[in-house]
């Protein structure tokens, strides 16, 4: 199997899915004559053409609107946002419109739209363009929202999004854009709302998404060499819908939670995930649950402050040591 | 125009319920429905409903207070409305004539000398009045170097709570460990996991004292620590008797003084009846309660295997009715729960028409409300047959006192492993389970007794013939 880049992976799935389906058109703003502003899109323009990859205005509310409106009418858009941080000033066109467009025409409409691009911090862009707000538009009903952390699931998941009448959004990182992964050279699909297990072990249980599943990984493989504790990363994959089965499943296995994001930790994803497991798994449950999320603060500009921020293996590693 | 709510008639032989705590406090709106105070009565601490919708005016009676049936309890009407006048000295004043009367009755069926227990009950106030307590100064003062706050305290450590995981409180009730009986090594004193596994490998099954305590570390275990000096173990003096402790006293006196027991035991080869257990519980119990996941303990095992024996020495199920023997044509099981003050035998209703998994949630449930004194007159009454079992104690083997109207209660021991000559005639390492049988020779005679045990003893060494 070749190992391909997070970003080949999108890229990959992008063209694919182009070529396999006349609706699927990609916008957004320097995707096609720029390759996209982390060269997402490479290539696109020149295979497709510019019916098929569109540029748009720096307006995003303006495109989003464009692009539910398309879904509305049959096309399958595939809308990029620079940075998810941009999406903020669609938000009435992503929360209002786009979600619930099918509950209020009463099942009549769909809006088959995929939102993508990065979401996070990380890359000392600042305060406002280093969100990570996956918490924020689970929180609509109508949505669906997955975070990739590897190129196989980056792929798999992208495919079935843009296959999904829904609304799908997909939160990619761009720290993660050059990890290469072993991806089939066959066609494949993962679903939405299914958890991976990263990596199995028995004496906690890492949940974790995104990048943050991949930090946990590297803690955790660190913890198995150094600590000799062994533990299990579980990795979300989909916000929404989640896979609370899976999420039930090893907190039983190891009695021991650590739930790892890069959301801020008010009302983010961990808070959803803590409710859950005391609710269904409360008697398994052998210490409480413990998280770690982005430090409680606008995200940072400097480089070493911004690194301490977010959640980093030297964290994890921390924070199961404390636990055990 | 203001409602008075009085105390109502919980049990048949109900005449003072005790108000263990308000749920609702003055000034507290109220419907219809709502719960608004938990009351003990001689049976069972119970939740009272309000049958009156508005403001909670007042209350006449403090928590801890007596009032006898009929009595009002508080004044439900208008918000600002004035409740109505109540004489309350006059409530607690009859609260104190009936209970009086009620153990004059007691006494003068036990003993007619005068009732020496009521004053020292009455003078003697819960802690010693006045003066130094000098032992416990005394033993707080060894300890001071000790005593840090910042080191891990024993699990009983915090106002007499112990802190336990979820899951190490769930192991520990599976395997009837007493939460006092494990040291606890995770953060903060408390117990997990492997602390409740480690006192399953140390064979702990009795509340041990605290200087078994003695293998963990100093620090830990210090105010638990044993003191070779001499001290008293505990404080003199009278412990007020809760009125469950009372009926408990009222009918196994009667129990044992008018009923004629007589007792028979045999020893059952408990091999099969664990190794069948060990197998279900391996298919059920790592499913979810809602996909039919269950655990089974040995008592279900027992419970079920008894109820199938008097299908087959249905003699057994009857009771004595001074002039007839009423046989029973149902099995109502009751079963001795231990609660922090006292014992309740919580009934399982038409035990013989139950599979083993029904008997178990039955039995789940009816501990968990007993443990959560939840349980209502009904859930403790019409039993035909009693089951009691200390097997999680270790004890070896014992005969309970009988459960009037029952004629007979079966007692458990522990399942112990011993020598035991096998069908070969070789000397072999044996599981056996120690099983007493009390019986009302009124109404069994020793050959019945003696055939229910048997029929007993084969379904147990066959367990199988209770899954049919």
């Amino acid at each position: 199997m070749a190992q391909i880049t997070y970003r080949q992976a999108i890229n990959d799935a992008l063209a694919e899915e182009v070529e396999r389906d006349e609706n699927v058109v990609v916008m957004g703003e320097e995707v096609a004559q720029f390759d996209g502003a982390y060269k997402v899109t490479e290539g696109l323009l020149k295979r497709f053409g510019p019916k098929r990859i569109v540029d748009t205005p720096i307006s995003e509310a303006g495109f989003i609107g464009m692009g539910i409106g398309a879904a509305m009418m049959g096309i399958r858009p595939v809308m990029e946002l620079m940075f998810w941080s941009f999406s903020y000033v669609a938000f009435d066109q992503l929360c209002n419109n786009a979600a619930a467009v099918r509950y209020m025409s009463g099942g009549l409409i769909n809006c088959p739209i995929v939102v993508r691009g990065p979401a996070n911090g990380g890359t000392n862009v600042g305060a406002t363009h280093s969100h990570t707000p996956e918490n924020i538009v689970a929180n609509h009903p109508g949505i669906k929202v997955v975070c990739p952390a590897t190129a196989y699931d980056a792929k798999g998941l992208m495919k079935t999004a843009i296959r999904d009448n829904d609304p799908v959004f997909v939160m990619e990182n761009t720290i993660l854009y050059n990890d290469k992964w072993e991806v089939p050279e066959e066609e494949y699909l993962v679903p939405l709302g299914k958890a991976n297990i990263l990596r199995e072990g028995k004496d906690l249980s890492i949940i974790a998404h995104g990048r943050a599943a991949i930090t946990s990984l590297r803690a955790a493989e660190e913890l198995k060499a150094k600590h000799d504790i062994d533990v299990e990363v579980l990795d979300l994959r989909s916000i929404r819908p989640l896979d609370e089965d899976a999420v039930i499943e090893t907190v039983k296995k190891t009695n021991n939670v650590l739930l790892v994001e890069e959301n801020k930790p008010f009302c983010g994803v961990g808070a959803q995930l803590t409710y859950l497991i005391q609710e269904r798994a409360f008697d398994y449950l052998d210490a409480p649950i413990k998280r770690i999320s982005s430090i409680d603060a606008p995200q940072i500009y400097c480089k070493k402050l911004e690194d301490t921020q977010i959640p980093n293996v030297e964290r994890v590693v921390k924070k199961v040591l404390e636990m055990a | 125009m203001a409602e008075i709510i009085e105390m109502p008639k919980l049990s048949d032989t109900m005449t003072v319920g005790t108000l263990v705590s308000w749920l609702k406090k003055e000034g507290d709106e109220v419907a219809s429905g709502d719960m608004i105070c938990e009351v003990e009565t001689d049976k069972a601490t119970m939740e009272v409903e309000c049958f009156a919708d508005g403001v909670l005016l007042k209350h006449y009676v403090a928590e801890g207070g007596e009032i006898p049936v009929g009595s009002p309890m508080c004044a439900v009407g208008e918000k600002g409305e004035e409740p109505p006048a109540v004489d309350t000295g006059a409530i607690a004043d009859k609260a104190e004539e009936l209970k009086k009367e009620e153990s004059e009755e007691e006494d003068s069926e036990e003993k007619p000398a005068e009732k020496p227990e009521e004053a020292p009950t009455q003078s003697a106030p819960a802690q010693p009045s006045g003066g130094a307590k000098p032992e416990p100064q005394g033993r707080k003062q060894e300890f001071i170097p000790e005593e840090d706050d910042s080191e891990p305290a024993p699990a009983q450590a915090e106002g007499g709570r112990i802190k336990v995981s979820p899951l190490a409180r769930k192991l520990a009730e599976e395997k009837g460990i007493p939460l006092s009986a494990i040291s606890p090594s995770g953060p903060h004193g408390r117990i997990v996991k492997k602390d409740v596994l480690k006192a399953i490998e140390e064979g702990v099954k009795a509340p041990a004292p605290k200087t078994a305590k003695s293998d963990a570390p100093a620090a830990s275990s210090a105010p638990a620590q044993y003191v070779p000096s001499g001290a008293p173990i505990a404080e003199d003096g009278p412990i007020k008797v809760t009125n469950m402790r009372k009926a408990i006293a009222t009918r196994l006196v009667e129990s044992k003084t008018t009923i004629p027991h007589f007792y028979l035991e045999v020893e059952v080869d408990a091999a099969p009846l664990l190794e069948l257990r060990a197998e279900i519980n391996h298919h059920l119990s790592n499913r979810a309660p809602e996909e039919g996941g269950i655990k089974l303990t040995v008592n279900d095992f027992i419970l079920k295997a008894a109820t199938e024996a008097l299908r087959r020495v249905p003699a057994v199920n009857a009771s004595w009715m001074g002039d007839s023997i009423q046989q029973h044509g149902s099995v109502h099981m009751a079963f001795g729960v231990a609660v922090p003050d006292g014992l309740v035998t919580p009934v399982i209703r038409d035990a013989h028409a139950k599979t083993l998994r029904q008997i178990s949630i039955d039995t789940k449930e009816l501990i968990q409300k007993s443990r959560n004194k939840k349980l209502t007159p009904q859930d403790m009454s019409g039993s035909t047959f009693t089951v009691t079992n200390l097997g999680m104690y270790g004890t070896s083997g014992f005969y309970g006192i009988i459960n009037p109207p029952n004629a007979a209660i079966l007692s458990v021991g522990a399942t112990i492993k011993k020598p035991v000559v096998d069908k070969d005639g070789n000397l072999a390492v044996g599981q056996r389970m120690a099983i007493g049988l009390s019986c009302d020779h009124r109404v069994i005679d020793g050959a019945t007794g003696a055939e229910f045990l048997q029929a007993l003893q084969s379904i147990l060494e066959s367990p199988a013939l209770m899954l049919v």
